[in-house]
């Protein structure tokens, strides 16, 4: 990570919604293009969009079961059953803004931080191993909040 | 080498990437080199401004040209 004495943002990704998920990558990666020390700490449904594409939460009970219904991100707004994703996507693209994968990728490639949140991890049932490369260590809630302590940004999406 | 003249085509992107890819150009530019930056996304028109003015580069120019192309002359500080 370039340091440019620019300061530094947190962001809590709790959202695995396709329209948080947009914004929170959109934001980091123009805080590195800032030159800003930029942590994303992943909690809850904001660790789906770190799965590997394969990794399916399928669950061994009814309740997990449920918890992989959200495999797919919705959006919060005009969902339709699934088809307001897929609509965004195509409104999205005609318009040139990059898609989240595409930002995501971008994000690690200028050195933001992304934090897995260890506790979500498990309650997820996954390992490291089930995440996409380039993520930082998982960490815990007081890791996330030293952090924060020092970041002149703090957003919870 | 100072004064190399650089131009970056952001056309057809959208926000974050023409900022994205002004960071990552200038990157690789030295103090005082130039960069042409060349934008299709109406939000550059004040997010170049912006983050020049935070980054501590200079915006040498700002232009409109036809076709809704937006053209920024940037100097690396």
């Amino acid at each position: 990570m370039v340091d440019d004495g620019a300061g530094s943002m947190s962001l809590i990704c709790w959202s695995g919604d396709l329209d948080k998920v947009w914004p929170q990558y959109i934001l980091a990666t123009t805080g590195a293009a800032y030159g800003m020390d930029v942590m994303m700490f992943c909690t809850f449904w904001g660790l789906f969009p770190l799965k590997r594409a394969e990794v399916r939460i399928t669950g061994d009970n009814w309740m997990t079961k449920l918890v992989g219904m959200a495999n797919n991100p919705r959006l919060t707004h005009l969902n339709f059953a699934g088809a307001g994703p897929q609509m965004m996507r195509q409104i999205a693209s005609a318009q040139g803004v990059a898609p989240p994968e595409e930002l995501m990728q971008t994000a690690i490639e200028m050195g933001v931080r992304i934090a897995p949140c260890q506790m979500t991890m498990d309650l997820m049932g996954l390992t490291y191993d089930d995440l996409i490369d380039g993520l930082d260590q998982p960490m815990g809630a007081a890791a996330a909040v030293a952090h924060m302590k020092d970041a002149e940004i703090q957003l919870f999406i | 080498m100072a004064d190399t003249t650089q131009t970056l085509d952001c056309s057809g992107l959208a926000c974050p990437m023409p900022i994205v890819k002004t960071r990552q150009a200038m990157d690789g530019l030295s103090s005082g080199d130039l960069l042409e930056v060349i934008s299709t996304d109406r939000g550059s028109c004040t997010d170049i401004p912006a983050w020049t003015q935070s980054t501590g580069h200079t915006l040498q120019e700002q232009r409109e040209e036809d076709g809704g192309r937006y053209v920024f002359l940037i100097q690396k500080g």
